[in-house]
């Protein structure tokens, strides 16, 4: 198993900061001490964390200085004291992770630049969770346009990394609960939930996953923004839903739960179990690989489309001398994209079409290929010969030749567009010379088509666009 | 108190795309690029040049990068120096500052801005990196850095209440701010740093400064854009902030970090026109140099006076 247990953890800094404050902030920190413990006694590699205090735009970054150090102050809570740290990264992990993350239509690039400012969660946990740095970690930023289909990518490719290089890890999901923070400056110790409604609503996501309901809480995520004001909309419990494996089946234990200067705060452990507390009762869209808008720098010139899918994540970060090489890092397979419900085929494997038609669309399971002729890709030979020459003089020619030809080409149109000839359920055929032509057509046809079992319907015509005897104009259906 | 009363010389609308830094190669900032970006840089020259020509004391500098729950905060500390890291885009910028806070005046603020019922919070952390919001704003409006500044935090109203309560908001700690100046007697330069729209792309050009593929995220960005900007050079600014709700949330505008609101109520939403000094676009997102040539419209304001007391 990659990820040995998950865990949410709060990233406002009263824990590491102000325990003394308020007993809830103390709560808080025994937990996390608690957790640190559970973690030293991990057999594991890695310390995974998504922290939603790291917004980023440009698609998702992955921390790769391996010794970032720095003096944090909080941009809000600065009168609690300045946060010194030197922490310990995984960079080939983190490189792994982006590696995954682009396989599955992410924009990803890691980042390795000495001052780089680490978010204020990121530093709590990592300095109250690992003390003496005993794990290497990896980060990745929040985005703050990703919908819940791209955070679902991302947690997937995490674990796709996971996979690329055998590791096993903690996951730390860093974010509040609710998120309404009081607006005014308030006597730390009177610290509470700001409404009574934000704190129905987080105990309502506390007891599911305390029945270690993790995919629940995942697709409640959007009526849980809506009502209780989530963390960047729940991103975190989407990363780590997904990350985890998108199921109930854990054991689930809330170790502490408290505000944080109005926010709901708590810190939870998920550990994978064979046995789910209650099925799914959602059924939210899962995604696999993210389309996004990722187009949007191929309007300005036409040689864009090209430059729009080459790899630009891994150029502009300045990298730092001590970073180590990557080459060990297993290379991630892309995910084939799932074909939309619309869409286009084209094959450089099929003739080229002689007028403005594609070779095939698909509408949903339906694939409508436009009329397929013998005609060989690249040369436009073809087999069998022409039926006239130039000056439109009948030549002799070969129909078995020919039709051969075309189920070949419609086999390579069926293929690239996730067909085979047998999901072919009509056929409409026409011939130049039906009586000189039809038996040995129907004898090849039946040899090639006929286990497809599809309807078919064949007539003469006069002529066809180019010098060619047969053309076949099929429909197929294409499984689930 | 002074013999004369401090003054706002002027009010910009400054955007901070790191971006500019980055094509200019200043020997602060650690990347280097082949340019890009010109027509802002030239509209900052421009700015520039008439800023060159006026004598202020002071700049005060409002973020949205420094975001703050509760209330407002300013630097509370006369000196600061560190390096600072934009955290969206660290291949672009990297910038060693030093920098100097005029204390006194952001003082000042923060206990004019409790007479208005705000709330207000000094930052004296020693070890506080300033934000790379004002960092850049500042080197694009003063390269030379020899004026102290006063740097004040965007408060979250707008996303925590709505626009309209952002709005009030920044109008009151507008006002609280150009009474804290004219107490001063200093003369300030007052400088909005936000953008206009502000929906970015995800993605981002190799290398990032190639212009063939610069353009604004979608066409009603633009139009939104060009609106504001008629409204600023017809010197609607009480318009302007009216429509400010719907802007911010048609066009992801980034006036919803109240940046701009802020400076209009310091400036008593002018109603002279704004000079436009350049606009264009940054990853996606629209920005525009805008100057209120604010002493420069009072006194005209005044010479009219005085010539409409003496016609016959």
């Amino acid at each position: 198993m990659s990820v040995v247990r998950g865990y949410l953890i709060p990233h406002r800094p009263q824990p590491l900061l102000a325990p003394h404050q308020n007993p809830g902030y103390a709560d808080l920190r025994r937990a996390m001490e608690q957790v640190a413990a559970e973690i030293a006694a991990l057999d594991v590699d890695l310390l995974l964390l998504y922290s939603t205090r790291w917004v980023s735009i440009l698609g998702h970054q992955m921390q790769a200085d391996p010794n970032p150090v720095w003096t944090h102050v909080d941009d809000e809570f600065h009168d609690l004291g300045t946060i010194p740290y030197s922490f310990r990264m995984d960079p080939q992990f983190a490189e792994a992770y982006a590696q995954a993350g682009r396989a599955r239509g992410l924009h990803c690039r890691t980042v390795a630049t000495h001052g780089f400012p680490i978010d204020t969660g990121t530093i709590m946990a990592l300095s109250l969770l690992n003390p003496g740095n005993r794990l290497p970690a990896c980060v990745v930023s929040c985005n703050m346009y990703a919908d819940r289909a791209e955070t679902l990518v991302l947690g997937k490719a995490a674990n796709d990394a996971l996979k690329a290089t055998g590791k096993r890890a903690v996951a730390l999901s860093i974010t509040a609960l609710s998120n309404r923070m009081f607006t005014e400056h308030i006597d730390p110790a009177q610290d509470h939930i700001s409404s009574a409604k934000d704190d129905e609503w987080n105990r309502k996501l506390l007891e599911f996953l305390g029945e270690g309901r993790l995919e629940d809480v995942s697709q409640l995520a959007r009526s849980f923004t809506s009502q209780a004001n989530a963390d960047s909309k729940c991103k975190a419990i989407w990363w780590l839903g997904a990350l985890m494996g998108q199921h109930n089946r854990y054991e689930g234990e809330v170790l502490s739960y408290q505000a944080l200067y109005g926010t709901g705060a708590a810190v939870v452990r998920l550990v994978p179990s064979l046995k789910a507390a209650k099925d799914q009762e959602f059924d939210e869209d899962d995604t696999e690989f993210f389309h996004g808008d990722r187009g949007v720098l191929q309007s300005a010139t036409p040689g864009a489309a090209a430059y729009a899918s080459a790899p630009i994540d891994a150029a502009p970060v300045a990298p730092v001398a001590s970073k180590p090489p990557v080459a060990s890092v297993a290379p991630i397979a892309p995910v084939a994209p799932p074909a939309p419900s619309s869409v286009k085929v084209n094959t450089a494997q099929a003739p080229k079409p002689v007028g403005a038609y594609p070779h095939a669309r698909r509408e949903g399971e339906w694939l409508f290929l436009s009329g397929v002729g013998p005609r060989q890709p690249g040369t436009d030979a073809i087999p069998g010969g022409p039926v006239w020459d130039a000056e439109g003089k009948p030549l002799p020619y070969d129909v078995e030749a020919q039709t051969r030809a075309v189920i070949k080409n419609v086999q390579v149109i069926l293929e690239a567009s996730g067909a085979t000839l047998k999901d072919i359920v009509d056929c409409q055929v026409y011939l130049i010379d039906m009586r000189r032509d039809f038996p040995t057509f129907n004898k090849v046809y039946a040899e090639l088509l006929g286990p497809s079992g599809a309807t078919r319907t064949t007539v003469e015509v006069r002529a066809l666009p180019t010098p060619i005897a047969v053309e076949l104009k099929v429909v197929a259906r294409l499984k689930a | 108190m002074p013999d004369q009363p401090g003054e706002i010389v002027a009010g910009v609308l400054a955007p901070h795309p790191p971006h500019l830094i980055y094509a200019e190669n200043p020997p602060q900032n650690e990347p280097r690029s082949e340019g890009g970006w010109e027509e802002l840089r030239w509209g900052y020259e421009r700015l520039r040049e008439r800023l060159d020509k006026l004598d202020y004391d002071v700049i005060l500098v409002h973020t949205p990068h420094w975001k703050t729950v509760v209330g407002t905060h300013l630097l509370g500390l006369p000196h600061f120096a560190s390096k600072s890291v934009d955290p969206i885009f660290p291949n672009l910028f990297r910038y060693t500052y030093d920098l100097q806070v005029d204390v006194p005046l952001s003082e000042a603020i923060a206990a004019e801005g409790e007479r208005e019922g705000l709330v207000m919070k000094m930052m004296r952390n020693p070890n506080f990196r300033v934000d790379y919001g004002t960092i850049t704003a500042c080197h694009l409006v003063n390269p030379r850095w020899d004026k102290p500044i006063v740097v004040l935090s965007s408060n979250r109203a707008y996303f925590y209440y709505s626009n309209e309560v952002g709005d009030a908001t920044m109008l009151a700690l507008g006002r609280a701010t150009a009474r804290a100046i004219a107490q001063s007697g200093k003369r300030a330069l007052l400088v909005a740093t936000n953008s206009l729209s502000h929906r970015h792309f995800t993605v981002e050009p190799d290398p990032p400064e190639d212009m063939s593929h610069e353009h604004i995220y979608n066409m009603n960005q633009h139009l939104w854009d060009m609106r504001m900007l008629k409204l600023m050079r017809e010197g609607k600014t009480r318009q302007l902030v009216a429509e400010l709700p719907d802007f911010n949330e048609h066009a992801v505008s980034e006036c919803s970090d109240g940046s701009l609101t802020w400076l209009l109520g310091a400036l008593d939403l002018p109603s002279y026109p704004a000079k436009v000094h350049a606009y264009g676009t940054v990853i996606g997102t629209g920005n525009a140099i805008v100057e209120w040539p604010h002493a420069e419209a009072k006194a005209q304001a005044k010479a009219a006076a005085k010539t409409a007391e003496v016609a016959p």
